[in-house]
């Protein structure tokens, strides 16, 4: 066997200091060549570990074969049986959580880069037209209202109307795809590639209704009198604030607005579009995940000279994808590791001015496994600031559990729902992804979205709601 | 995609817009609001219903050309299609039988009030209904008013009507003259509904208002509609935005609907 090369095969990117200026998409993704060479590297285990790590259960080993071997199309193909969104999940999962962390490879050297080569063989499969449609089952007559257009519903729409089903999927906001387009920065994950994810479910057959709040326009109960089966999956919609003292001064965002703002309203390209966002100079975001790294970056290519990164515990604890804090240092993002805010001081006609903090130093590890972090008495300082957005954070958004008897929600609001099925305390209503769980990850919510449609697609066929006893 | 059936300027700088969303009159409430966008560069902006017709399948709302968002909607026209129209959303109005209730509009409000009292008068309460705009040229639907409500006062600061004044002083004189009032409702203006509060806070008259805050997507997501009530932060989109108004702080409110205009001018000048 020849020798495996102990590093994956580099993406290239755009340089820093030109990406912080647009909007495009930071790595260009791999040549074929490139793909091929990288595939190359897997070790084909018989028993392949990364598959564990997958939630949608991808055969991982089988579509890097096909691109080991240049059937690209095949490679697809494989992928597709399992993921409805490839160019998505290869853009933004947290592959050194799952697929990667488990790639026997990665114990000696780095793992086989899974994701990116996920990615190749969707934007290979994009790059040649419109993808070939997959068989549908014959009709069963049954009819399933998806609420929500992100990758919970996306996948459930995607599986059920595969199974014979009639599906309509409703969205509240003008455009489809949930947290795909309102939150994730076109710089991670452009925008015409969720609309062509979305386009390829209405092509199987999928019947889109934009501009509908469901709970309001019709409640759920209301959907169960026209369907026989309905999927929430409407997401973590509310953002949760600090609570400390002056959060409510101008130019202090939640993430939810500033990205929603920049990405789905386009006020980046403001004024040519009419939504306007601030463009500070210097700004401070709140938090470590993802969100706040896509918050951070985007307030560069705003045009901020200084963009803070205010997170109370240390780097080791922080939930973003490395790939994310990694390209946020290079851009030139600013870490103030171990630092609480605890108020927001504004100038004489309301607009925050600056950040005071505590200094933090961590403590024994708390509920979350991870280190508590415990103020330093007397550590107060300020961060001068023009501008604020607040990622700390969402729960599920409330419109419709404020709207449905009988559907059980947990401390949070979040949906109760049975794990393997997503079924929730009302009959023919099942659920799903963030507003099951509280906010998560895309991948997740696909996981989630496959097992509820297998759920749902057995109790569309049987009719049965209740677990099959067993003897 | 909702096509405008009608929009016409009733009165200089105020517009009303009808459009066609065939299921959604049968589910508006007094208080509800829409999410309007009006082309694919447009801004989602809340408008609070004015009206709605179940057998034609409309709604209607109030707006004043404020900046370019309503500017876009204002120079719109029958047959022209607004990109998006979507509601209802937002707490409808608590309607039931108060007693005598007070409903006072202003602005664009003067149409938003209309299906408060409507709804106020057929729960069964003796409805006065106060109007205020700076000159009579700015008072419309005085004949629809008039119908659903007991009593209708108009009044106007340059003293082109018979009482010469804002809605709280007309409000002030009926308080003084002993009627006995058990609700008021405002809608119109932050000026005029942090007024009429404060002319009900010494005699503890229930009061509500509609709040007419900077939205995003009007379905709770985003928090850009943050108000403080009672010292606690609500969403005017889902929490409101309906609140009362003795417990409303409503100099961060003005403060809250200042923040982009600086941006505003520049959107204006293009």
């Amino acid at each position: 066997m020849a020798k495996v090369s102990p590093k994956k095969t580099p993406m290239r990117e755009q340089d820093p200091q030109v990406r912080i200026d647009n909007f495009e998409e930071v790595p260009f993704g791999y040549s074929e060549e490139e793909a091929m060479i990288e595939a190359a590297r897997c070790l084909q285990c018989k028993k392949p570990l990364c598959m564990q790590g997958c939630p949608v259960e991808i055969d991982i080993p089988g579509f890097i074969m096909h691109i080991a071997e240049g059937r690209f199309q095949e490679a697809v193909v494989t992928l597709k049986k399992k993921n409805v969104l490839p160019a998505v999940c290869g853009r933004v999962c947290p592959q050194e959580e799952q697929c990667e962390k488990l790639c026997v490879l990665g114990k000696k050297f780095e793992p086989v880069a899974i994701g990116r080569l996920e990615r190749f063989s969707a934007d290979w499969e994009a790059s040649r037209g419109e993808a070939p449609l997959p068989r549908k089952k014959k009709s069963t007559g049954k009819r399933v209202a998806v609420v929500g257009s992100g990758p919970a519903g996306i996948t459930v729409a995607g599986d059920l109307i595969q199974r014979g089903h009639r599906v309509t999927m409703f969205e509240a906001l003008h455009e489809a795809g949930g947290v795909l387009v309102y939150g994730i920065p076109e710089f991670r994950l452009p925008k015409k590639i969720v609309a062509r994810e979305v386009n390829h479910v209405v092509r199987m057959g999928v019947k889109l209704v934009m501009d509908r709040v469901i709970g309001t326009i019709e409640t759920v109960d209301e959907l169960l009198e026209q369907y026989d089966a309905v999927f929430l999956g409407t997401g973590a919609g509310l953002p949760w604030f600090l609570n400390i003292p002056g959060e409510n001064l101008n130019h202090i965002y939640s993430a939810n607005e500033y990205l929603t703002r920049a990405n789905l309203m386009k006020a980046y390209l403001f004024p040519e579009y009419d939504t306007p966002i601030f463009r500070g100079k210097r700004v401070a975001t709140i938090g470590g995940g993802n969100v706040a790294m896509d918050s951070a970056r985007t307030a560069l290519r705003l045009g901020a000279a200084q963009s803070i990164i205010i997170y109370r515990r240390s780097r080791q604890e922080m939930p973003a994808r490395l790939e994310e804090i990694h390209h946020a240092e290079q851009e030139g993002v600013d870490f103030r590791l171990l630092t609480n805010p605890v108020a927001f001081h504004g100038d004489e006609t309301g607009f925050v001015k600056e950040v005071e903090c505590l200094r933090m130093e961590l403590g024994e590890p708390d509920a979350s496994g991870r280190r508590r972090p415990v103020p330093v008495e007397g550590s107060n300082f300020r961060i001068t600031v023009d501008s604020v957005v607040i990622s700390i954070g969402n729960s599920p958004n409330p419109l419709i559990p404020n709207t449905t008897p009988g559907l059980e929600t947990g401390k949070w609001g979040n949906i109760q729902i049975e794990e393997t099925t997503g079924k929730t305390s009302k009959k023919g209503v099942f659920a799903g992804g963030d507003v099951a769980t509280g906010a998560a990850t895309v991948i997740s919510a696909m996981g989630a979205g496959r097992r509820a449609a297998r759920a749902m697609h057995e109790y569309l066929v049987t009719g049965r709601w209740e677990p099959q006893e067993t003897s | 995609m909702n096509k405008i059936a009608a929009r016409d300027m009733v009165v200089p700088n105020i517009h009303l817009l009808t459009v066609e969303a065939p299921d959604m009159p049968g589910k508006l409430r007094a208080g509800h609001f829409i999410m309007v966008k009006a082309d694919e560069f447009g801004e989602r902006i809340p408008l609070t219903v004015a009206d709605w017709d179940e057998q034609s399948g409309t709604v209607t709302c109030a707006l004043m050309q404020a900046g370019r968002s309503t500017r876009k909607l204002a120079e719109m026209n029958a047959g022209d299609c607004v990109s998006t129209f979507v509601g209802p959303l937002g707490k409808p109005l608590q309607i039931e039988k108060f007693g005598t209730v007070v409903c006072a509009g202003g602005c664009y409000g003067i149409g938003s009030i209309y299906p408060v009292a409507r709804a106020m008068k057929a729960a069964g309460n003796r409805v006065i209904t106060l109007i205020e705009a700076r000159g009579r040229y700015l008072v419309y639907w005085e004949d629809k008013l008039r119908e659903t409500s007991d009593v209708l006062m108009v009044s106007t600061s340059d003293g082109s009507t018979p009482f010469r004044g804002r809605n709280s002083d007309r409000l002030r004189v009926l308080i003084e003259d002993g009627e006995e009032i058990h609700r008021v409702i405002a809608m119109g203006c932050t000026f005029m509904m942090a007024d009429i509060s404060e002319t009900t806070r010494p005699a503890e008259i229930p009061t509500r208002v509609s709040l007419n805050t900077v939205m995003v997507d009007g379905t709770g997501m985003c928090g850009a509609c943050r108000v403080e009530v009672d010292g606690n932060t609500r969403f005017a989109c889902v929490d409101g935005p309906d609140f009362d108004g003795h417990a409303v702080n409503w100099d961060l409110l003005r403060i809250r609907r200042r923040a982009y205009y600086h941006q505003e001018t520049i959107s204006e000048e293009r």
